[in-house]
């Protein structure tokens, strides 16, 4: 059936890859209050007019006119109720005394009926009256047909307020208490129809029902919202405040429930850890209770709506916890806490709240700026790390107008009376009770203060080391340490190269290259079950943390016990024990195996059950032994024990030990299911753990410690045998356990979790492999989608490694463990892709030019593939009657067209490597990419022989490194790297020994001096952000397409649907096992998936959304053979990358050395004596390209196809292979990767249209093009002054461009182009403009002024009718400066988050900034006059900041790890500073730089320099060797040899 | 791993050789030890590759290119550059039963494929490897290790040269119950007389020998299976067989004159010199010698080069060795590419003696025989040679042909035929079993290395036909898995 003539309410229903659960929103939100409490229609149209302001946040689909969704919380409006009621002759009660509902109803005139009817129902079975209902008018006429088709019957239920009870003995009701009945009432009625049989109940849904808020919204765009509700146009609607939100989904399906607000809240960000904190929530169910609401608990629970939206659940418990009695601040600090542990100055109060609240609930994590309101208060707060803009505005006349973004309401600059921002952690709130804005460390305070949380803590927390001394720990002999590593399956190269290393270094191991091994369900070997699970990352719709750079709002501690009730929490609360680290040392075990429930226990009481089972007994012994123990596991907590110890120590000749995780994950969804998860810790002693995944995955599926003991074990033994050399045991294990730690603390921020106690049980990972009954039995909730092993397997591969120990009938003598060869080939390890011989064929092949060399090549990859290695290994073509001959198929030069290579940057491959990829890619019309070094613009020159080294694709990645005007407008494609497969949701780091001069001078930074690249784009931390920066782009050069890289993981089809609206032209996606020049091996291994599953999805996703024909889509990943690129079509690639294979054909052999700087092929290294080595040709490249595109031809032939676009996404010309009998692969089912979606024929499966990048409608096309044509063709100066307001984004870049295109990389002289502005600017003002621009703006600005300024000049001062202090009020956003490579900027007033990151050159003076500045700055010059927030300086190594220290509390918020503080002393240095101040004075007309400037010698010595200690130690030695007669650029390279060889450079990582 | 910049620091060290002259004087092997210090840092020089093609052992281009046996060379490197000699000594076991052998008369494919030599010279492998296990020897950590249980199975192993000794050591650590037949008087079969002790000390060998026995292998010598034991009793008296018999049987050069005195196959001269030595210390003089005549090698293989060694130490007059190749490039050609094994010109020990006696290289190259011609008694005394150049014949495959005008007469008091070996004997044990033989003469098997005869399994030479002591314990690795899991129902312990 045609689904697109069907009335379609919702999201479509699972099918092939796609899953709703995996659908994204994210927005802009505002609100408008006035502070005196006085209710006006004025309010409403304000905020109404925040939304349209706020417009270019949201999102539309393939249908301009359907948006995604917006909405409007008012205070309810009693005067125009009561007159609209007057007409159907109803008389309303008093304000209070009634409650309103907004109801969506089913379309169908009887199922409506008997919604309403259970509603009506409900309402007399709470003891309350029906007044009535009304029929909300509504206007559709702008909506779109999608919009339309699934729109509502929205009707408004009065509900008259009766007896409501008096559970507190009160003698009266509490306040809240109709409030708490009407929630009930809901609660009540939302589970009767769904739970009805009500045909269209899915339309059924309540926005709200209170006596205090209404909530009008749909599925509109900003625009729509006011014309589509004629109600609130109507000067009766009243309201003393407005909340507002504007969505960005990732879909384009309709969904009205889905937009905001909530009840209680709009969001903007996304919750990380939602799955662990509804976990938790249903566990926690069964321990609540609640004096207020009594008996009437239960008709509330479940508490989730788990078909809701992350924002949707935050709001129902949030609801929760302020109906059951706390103030909505209280339960938003308990939801959203700061971060506490490392926080410096926090209040004793406080900080006891935090510990004691997270004895009870663990933090709701990710990006966020939540606005919340009950109605009578109205607030909002920010996430921890600060990662959404919140900016707000007080006026004269008491009104306070907070919003994502400046400018959403025009307000005259003499009636303002202060201009701020949230700021991370804080909170803003307005109490229209007090009529006032009540300050965070007010209203913290207070809450803070409501019970002796700290006394409360110390009497009951217990601390690891207040714990009873333990019994002395029995050491293991060598033979048994061996036997037990057998069983649990440990190789050689366990030991080797990743326990021994991180008990010496206390760093996780890295390696380099990509993986080419089979996924574990494909292997020949037993694997652990750890391998059938992949880590999932932060993508696009949220960002990845930084845990090195950013450790303060990191936390790694935890608490073990058992948890009270949620909902009146008391001292005993907090009995819990506390855990610096997860991991537990063996002795630490024995501490908690000796709790017996005595006083010197605290009163803890653990139990130790053996996770055994009898090994001969199979899949069916296993399935026995879990249900045996999560038996025990009820009995103990029964028996009031509160810890209980999953032990697998005691394994012998009978028992194995069932796999930890599947033991804790089987526990854990027992306790969650049966309820009584909280009343008990979980502790793992287990001997299988040992690498960074494993612990991760115990963590994420419940454990609450573990104890690796085995690991230990290892380690002494690898000291006793002298493996581990100059360490003792303990050391040794110390560091160990720091390597794990940090690596979990690594895993967590991937995905942007910053709280190991929430990462506790948020199960973020899926399953590639495993069967759906297993995983629902014992993975709940986890993604598994091709089906696989199950229990069975799962014993059988315990019972292999099992034999190995206990050798079943003769025990060989062999006392070693097996090789394993996961990282490196071992003949009877693992197979790879990429062998001795393979390399040697493919290298022959393309030196030689025989494309019969080639074949081989490929036949023996393809065969190794085949059996058993790729999941595409296990796809057949399905033959066609109807073969093409071969000559009819299009030429290998338009096939090459769509070849690319892979993104490696200037700097991980030598000069001769990346050179010879851009010729060869040049020379066949393909794309060689820069990777994200920057690129040296005399590559933009030809080659006197024609060829080009200009790479077509420029990368743009988070470090932005070299990413100038000029670089960008070199492109032909500028592609956004959101994610790397080998390291996906990590950061990475050039450490200073291979910053040699010639890769310092592209990167804009300091030979010899280390750079980081952060792990997020910092101005990506959501969707909207990354459609801003498309659009930033896009306007920088308008002539390239701009592409999104992504990696494969599950839900990246729904994120590449996202970036097809944010107006993407390509999207990759890169499969898990691409390369890296260094990554943990934990990440190389087990983040992301294979790229048939990613670029599957991607295809099915956008085909679904109709967003297929806006967005070409690329694939890679390991592609090495022309079967592979055929598949990749089939699936749904138009275009194909390639990088491990050029970099073989160029010379590579797989050393996976490129870490070490050590290729012997002068390929990954930098190493001159090495590079020299290199026996690269572009022509070899060229062979490959055409050997492919030939090979690829051949089977187009084959199978009946012309051109590419014929084949892509034929899926069914794929099969999954019928003969697969291996005892493992035979259990996958690829039907969902083949599954093609039923769509309108019309809907397009490859890019036919444009996307509309609305660059028309841009200021700079409208009016500064013009305007500044005589500078930009004759190099006449130009001057204007024009009005500006926030729509007005990427101000002045599409000039710059121009500039650049036309004079060049030097621009043109200062000044040339002078254009003022009023008002409010958009985001972006100014980006990337060149020398020869000045841009002045007399107002405030939005996020990221100033992106990577190129030699511009930015000047910012607030309005000269203006009376507040320009020092205290925030005049430009979060981000400033990002990525600038040269320029100016003065800004005067405060800055936002994160002023200057990844600064490289440009020179700013500014008068306050918040936290994180000069965050991995690397060069240019940063002068602070007044106060900075937290985490300056940051993983800064280069350039230099001078901070106005007035407080002398500077030194406390700067991050000294990589800098040192000092006076300003050296004269040029002095005169540099000063000027820079009286160039500020004198631009912006600062008083701050004004009276610094006039006193002086007094300010002086305040002035604190800060200086990254890297950085002068080379400047200083370039200065001696220049003072040694050298020249700059011999000194230069002398200085870069005497700092390689320096023992003390500092290292970042 | 080791050092990561070593390759890059340190060069080879060549081989530590005693001085010609002064080997020429004995029987002795020619390689002192080295220094640990310096073993160590020729260790470090290794890159611990992500693929190491030394440790891949495939067939490229028809030839092995890295070790047959998977030896696990980076891994113990490092070890040895750590000092780690014990730890080191595990992992070689691991992979080689008799890593003494390989480390004295192994070609080295591995060095061939070493990733250092793609740009330099390759880490001194196969020296490192020798320096483990004699090392541990001389530490005492080589014990003999019996299994800690019994099948109560029969094997019987024909043959006792690499493949056997291997197969047999694999099959009693499985806890069959081996036995072990050799028809020469001592164990070791080419080890033993093939090799000449100056190359692999006999010592070695029957140390190697002894721990075997010490471990339950049962060794009967003087026993010629098919003549002085019947074959059939292979089958009857034990729960299989087998065997590793070699391709003993030498390519003859049929040409005028062959029948002439003092024209020998390189076995018969080198089997008698070594049984002789270690009877008599030659004082018997049940040898073939060389002294005082004008000696002619023929064939440029490792056995030409033990004759070429051999004649010099009875006192030669001349030496010439004869090679009907052309003589290879000093460099890789660009169609012998790394990593495949490296064809270049290389001075063996017998030719570096030769030319530290006489003044030259002995070889001759791209020459070819056309008759020997003797004195009245029927003792050859000289022979006519030509040069011939390589084309392609008819149907394409390369054959020499005959340079005209270039015939010549050398003096040839001493004719050594080592043209290599053309298969198994076919008639006594192989005859009497009736096992298929493929279509190159040798043993046919399976993949399980069972011949055609159920129960009765092939290895080494016999099987696969001439080749590398370091194939040939592969075989008999491999074929002692096939014979336990054809024991043991389908099921093998055995790597």
């Amino acid at each position: 059936m045609d689904q697109g003539e069907m009335t379609q309410t919702g999201y479509p229903q699972k099918q092939g890859l796609y899953d709703p659960q995996n659908e994204k929103d994210s927005c802009g939100f505002g609100f408008v209050v006035d502070l005196q409490a006085r209710r006006s229609h004025a309010i409403v149209q304000k905020a109404i007019q925040v939304l349209v302001n706020l417009e270019h946040r949201g999102a539309a689909g393939s249908e301009k006119n359907s948006g995604d969704g917006a909405g409007l919380l008012l205070q309810v409006p009693h005067r125009f109720l009561e007159q609209e009621l007057a007409k159907q002759g109803i008389t309303l009660p008093e304000p209070g005394a009634y409650g309103l509902g907004m109801v969506f109803l089913p379309k169908d005139p009887q199922s409506r009926a008997a919604c309403e009817q259970r509603f009506e129902q409900v309402v007399r079975e709470e003891g309350q009256e029906v007044i009535g209902w009304r029929d909300v008018p509504t206007d559709n006429g702008s909506l779109g047909p999608t919009a339309k088709a699934s729109q509502p019957v929205i009707r408004q239920l009065f509900v008259r307020r009766a007896h409501v009870g008096d559970q507190l003995g009160l003698g009266k009701a509490d306040d809240l208490a109709f409030e708490r009945k009407l929630y009930v009432i809901r609660r009540l009625v939302e589970k009767a129809v769904s739970r009805s049989a009500i045909p269209g109940r899915d339309a059924f849904y309540v926005p709200s029902l209170s006596a205090r808020t209404v909530v009008y919204k749909g599925m509109l765009n900003a625009n729509q919202l006011a014309s589509f509700f004629p109600d609130l146009s109507d000067p009766a609607m009243e309201s003393a405040l407005g909340m507002v939100h504007s969505r960005f989904s990732t879909n384009t399906f309709p969904s009205w429930s889905r937009a905001h607000p909530y009840r209680f809240i709009s969001h903007n960000g996304e919750i990380n850890t939602l799955r662990g904190n509804i976990n938790w929530m249903h566990a926690r169910q069964s321990m609540m209770s609640s004096r207020l609401f009594g008996d009437d608990l239960k008709k509330v629970l479940t508490v989730v709506d788990t078909e809701g939206s992350d924002s949707a659940m935050f709001d129902n418990v949030l609801e929760l916890l302020a109906m059951s009695g706390r103030s909505l601040p209280h339960a938003m600090m308990m939801m959203v806490p700061e971060p506490w542990s490392r926080h410096e100055s926090m209040s004793p109060e406080k900080r006891a709240f935090y510990e004691f609240h997270s004895c009870i609930m663990e933090p709701w994590d990710g990006p966020a700026s939540i606005a919340f309101t009950d109605g009578r208060v109205i607030g909002a707060v920010l996430d921890r790390n600060g990662l959404r803009p919140s900016r707000y505005y007080v006026t004269k006349d008491d009104m306070v107008v907070m919003a994502s973004e400046v400018g959403v309401l025009d307000i005259p600059p003499e009636r303002v009376l202060k201009k701020g921002r949230l700021q991370p952690g804080r909170m803003f709130l307005v109490d229209l009770a007090e009529k006032r804005i009540v300050s965070d460390d007010e209203v913290k305070q207070k809450v803070a203060g409501e019970h002796p949380y700290r006394q409360w803590l110390d009497e009951n927390l217990v601390e690891l080391k207040e714990l009873p001394p333990p019994p002395s720990v029995i050491e293991p002999d060598h033979e048994t340490v061996l036997r037990r590593q057998e069983a649990f399956g440990y190789t050689a190269e366990d030991v080797r190269m990743l326990i021994a290393p991180m008990a010496s270094t206390g760093t996780e191991p890295i390696g380099s290259m990509g993986t080419d091994t089979p996924p574990a369900v494909l292997s020949q070997k037993p694997q652990l079950l750890y391998n059938y699970f992949q880590q999932l990352f932060a993508q696009v719709t949220n960002p990845p943390v930084d845990a090195i750079r950013e450790e303060l709002i990191m936390a790694v501690d935890t608490a073990i016990g058992p948890e009270g009730n949620l909902l009146e929490p008391g001292p005993e609360s907090a009995r819990q024990v506390g855990l610096p680290t997860p991991l537990l040392r063996n002795e630490e075990l024995e501490k908690f195996r000796q709790l017996d429930g005595t006083a010197a226990s605290h009163g803890f009481k653990s139990l130790t059950l053996p996770t055994l089972f009898k090994v001969r007994d199979g899949g069916a012994g296993l399935r026995k032994a879990l249900e045996d123990l999560r038996w025990k596991c009820s009995e103990a907590i029964a028996e009031g024990h509160n810890v209980i110890i999953l032990s697998d120590r005691g394994l012998d000749e009978e028992h194995a030990p069932i796999p930890a995780l599947l033991a804790v994950a089987a526990v854990q969804h027992h306790l969650l299911r049966e309820g009584s998860r909280t009343r008990v810790g979980l502790v793992l002693e287990t001997g299988e753990p040992r690498e960074v995944h494993q612990f991760a995955l115990l963590i994420g599926y419940g454990a609450s410690a573990v104890n690796p003991y085995l690991a230990f074990e290892t380690i002494h033994d690898q000291i006793r045998l002298g493996m581990i050399e100059g360490l003792d045991a303990e050391t040794a294990e110390k560091k160990y356990v720091k390597a794990i730690n940090k690596g979990i603390v690594k895993v967590c921020s991937k995905m942007g979790i910053s709280t190991i106690q929430s990462y506790h049980g948020a199960q973020v990972f899926e399953a590639v492999g495993l069967n759906q009954d297993f995983v629902d039995e014992y993975f709940t909730w986890t993604a598994t989608r091709i089906g696989g092993v199950g229990i069975d397997v799962v014993a059988k591969e315990v019972k292999l490694r099992h034999d190995r120990a206990y050798p079943p009938k003769r025990p060989i003598v062999h006392k070693q463990l097996g090789t394993g060869g996961q990282y490196q080939y071992r003949a009877d390890g693992e197979q790879h892709l990429f062998n001795a011989e393979t390399i040697h064929k493919l290298q022959f092949a393309c030196r030689s030019g025989s494309y019969e060399v080639f074949k081989e090549y490929t036949k023996l990859v393809n065969g190794i593939s085949t059996n058993l290695a790729t999941l595409r290994g296990l796809m057949d073509f399905v033959p066609t009657p109807k073969p093409v001959p071969l000559e009819e198929v299009e030429p290998v030069e338009a096939i090459m067209r769509r070849f690319k290579t892979g993104a490696m940057s200037y700097g991980s491959i030598s000069k001769e490597a990346h050179e010879t990829l851009a010729v060869a890619m040049n020379r066949i019309g393909g794309k060689s990419n820069t990777g994200e070094g920057g690129e040296d613009p005399a590559r933009y020159q030809l080659e006197p022989n024609g060829d080009s080294k200009n790479s077509a694709i420029k990368q743009v990645a988070s470090g932005r490194f070299g990413v100038t005007s000029d670089y960008l407008v070199h492109a032909k494609e500028l592609q956004i790297k959101m994610a790397q497969g080998a390291k996906p949701g990590e950061g990475g780091q050039l450490p200073g020994t291979k910053v040699y001069p010639w890769i310092a001078k592209t990167r804009h930074s300091t030979a010899g001096v280390g750079l980081i690249s952060p792990p997020p784009h910092h101005d990506i931390y959501s969707i909207e952000d990354l459609a801003q920066l498309i659009h930033d782009l896009k306007n920088a050069n308008h002539q390239a397409r701009i592409s999104v890289k992504l990696v494969a993981e599950v839900g990246v089809g729904t994120i590449a649907a996202g970036v097809a609206k944010a107006h993407a032209d390509v999207v990759l996606i890169s499969g898990y096992d691409g390369g890296t020049g260094a990554s943990p091996l934990t990440s190389i291994k087990h983040a992301g998936i294979p790229w048939e599953l990613g670029l599957a999805e991607t295809h099915q996703v956008l085909v679904l959304n109709n967003l297929r024909s806006r967005i070409a889509v690329e694939c890679d990943g390991q592609l090495k053979t022309g079967r592979d690129v055929v598949i990749a079509a089939l699936l749904g690639a138009e275009e194909f990358g390639f990088a491990t294979a050029p970099l073989v054909v160029m010379g590579c052999v797989m050393m996976r050395k490129c870490h070490l700087n050590t290729c012997p092929v002068g390929v990954a290294t930098q190493d001159p004596l090495l590079r020299k080595r290199f026996t690269g040709d572009p022509a070899h490249v060229v062979n490959f390209m055409r050997f492919l595109a030939q090979e690829v031809r051949e089977y187009m032939a084959e199978l009946g196809y012309r051109t590419i676009e014929e084949m892509v996404g034929r899926s069914e010309r794929l099969e999954m292979r019928r003969a697969v009998d291996h005892w493992k692969a035979r259990n996958l089912d690829f039907s969902k990767i083949l599954f093609k979606p039923t769509v309108p024929k019309h809907y397009g499966r490859t890019c036919q249209i444009p996307q509309d990048h609305g660059l028309d409608e841009a200021l700079d096309t409208t009016t500064l093009l013009e305007l500044c044509r005589p500078a930009l063709e004759d190099r006449k100066p130009v001057a204007a002054t024009l009005p500006i307001r926030n729509v007005n984004r990427v101000v002045g870049t599409m000039v710059g461009s121009e500039l650049t295109r036309r004079h060049g990389p030097g621009g043109l002289p200062e000044d040339t182009i002078r254009l003022t502005f009023q008002g409010s600017a958009g985001q972006s003002f100014g980006a990337f403009i060149p020398k020869g621009m000045t841009l002045t703006l007399e107002g405030d600005a939005n996020d990221y002024i100033g992106k990577g300024l190129s030699g511009g000049k930015l000047v910012v001062f607030p309005p000269k009718e203006s009376t507040f202090v320009a020092e205290q009020n925030v005049i430009v956003g979060n981000v400033a400066l990002y990525g600038a490579t040269s320029g100016e900027a003065f800004f005067r007033g405060v800055a936002g988050e994160r002023f200057a990151v990844r600064n490289s050159g440009a020179h700013a003076v500014v008068e306050a900034v918040g936290d994180h500045a000069c965050e991995y700055m690397t060069g240019g010059r940063v002068v602070v006059l007044g106060a900075t927030g937290r985490n300056f300086a940051a993983g800064m190594s280069g350039g230099i900041a001078f901070v106005v220290d007035e407080d002398g509390q500077f030194a406390k918020r700067c991050n000294r790890e990589l800098v040192s503080l000092s006076r300003v002393e050296d004269e040029a240095e002095l005169a540099l500073v000063k000027g820079l101040i009286s160039k500020h004075a004198l631009y912006t007309g600062s008083s701050r730089a004004r009276a610094i400037l006039d006193g002086w010698d007094e300010w002086l010595p305040r002035i604190v320099r800060v200086m990254p200690n890297d950085y002068r130690r080379v400047l200083e030695a370039q200065a001696r060797m220049r003072e040694k007669g050298l020249s700059p650029e011999e000194a230069e390279m002398a200085a870069f040899e005497m700092n390689t060889h320096d023992a003390m450079r500092v290292g970042g990582n | 791993m080791g050092k990561p910049t070593g390759f890059m620091e340190y060069q080879r060290e060549p081989s530590h050789l005693r001085r010609p002259e002064e080997r020429l004087q004995d029987w002795s092997e020619a390689h002192p030890p080295y220094a640990e210090e310096t073993l160590r840092t020729q260790a470090s020089r290794c890159m611990d590759c992500g693929v190491p093609y030394c440790h891949t052992g495939v067939m490229i281009a028809g030839m092995a290119s890295g070790c047959p046996i998977n030896n696990l060379i980076p891994e113990w490197n490092d070890l040895v550059y750590r000092g780690q000699w014990r730890e080191a000594l595990i992992r070689l076991h691991k992979t080689n039963n008799f890593p003494e052998f390989t480390g004295r008369v192994c070609p080295a494919p591995c060095e061939g494929s070493c990733t250092v030599g793609l740009d330099g010279q390759p880490v001194t492998i196969k020296n490192i490897e020798v320096s483990i296990i004699d090392r541990a020897f001389e530490e005492g950590w080589v014990k003999p290790q019996q299994p800690q249980a019994r099948t109560g199975k029969r094997v019987a192993v024909v043959g006792s040269g690499p493949a056997g000794l291997a197969c047999a050591a694999q099959l009693n650590k499985a806890g069959h119950a081996v036995t072990v037949f050799e028809r020469a008087d001592r164990v070791g079969g080419l080890l033993m007389y093939g090799i000449p002790n100056m190359k692999l000390d006999k010592g070695v060998v029957e140390r190697r020998v002894r721990l075997l026995a010490d471990e339950g292998v049962r060794f009967i010598t003087s026993a010629e299976v098919g003549r002085s034991f019947p074959a059939s009793r292979l089958v009857s008296d034990f729960d299989a067989a087998v065997l590793c018999g070699g391709a003993t049987q030498g390519r003859d050069l049929q040409v005028e004159g062959r029948t002439l005195q003092g024209i020998h196959l390189a076995m018969e001269f080198l089997a008698a010199n070594t049984k002789s030595l270690l009877d008599s210390k030659l004082a018997d003089g049940k040898y073939i010698s060389a002294k005082g005549k004008h000696v002619v090698v023929i064939g440029g293989g490792d056995t030409g080069t033990d004759c070429v060694g051999t004649s010099l130490r009875h006192g030669a007059k001349s030496v010439t060795q004869l090679e009907i190749m052309p003589r290879p490039p000093d460099q890789r050609a660009a169609s012998n590419p790394w990593p495949q094994w490296p064809k270049v010109y290389k001075m063996d020990y017998g030719q570096e003696e030769a030319a530290a006696l006489f003044g030259a290289d002995p070889r001759q190259y791209l020459v070819n025989t056309r008759r020997f011609v003797g004195d009245a008694a029927g003792q050859v005394k000289e022979m006519a040679i030509f040069e011939v150049e390589w084309g392609k014949d008819a149907q394409g495959r390369f054959v020499p042909k005959e340079k005209p005008g270039t015939e010549r007469v050398i003096p040839a008091d001493l004719v050594l035929l080592a043209l290599g070996f053309v298969g198994p004997e076919k008639g006594g044990m192989l005859s009497d079993l009736g096992v298929k033989l493929d279509e190159r003469g040798n043993v046919w098997t399976d993949d399980e290395k069972m011949t055609s005869v159920p129960g009765v399994f092939a290895a080494g030479d016999m099987a696969r036909g001439q080749s590398l002591v370091v194939w040939a314990i592969h075989e008999g690795r491999k074929a002692a898995r096939g014979v336990d899991k054809y024991l043991m129902y389908g099921e093998t312990v055995l790597p």
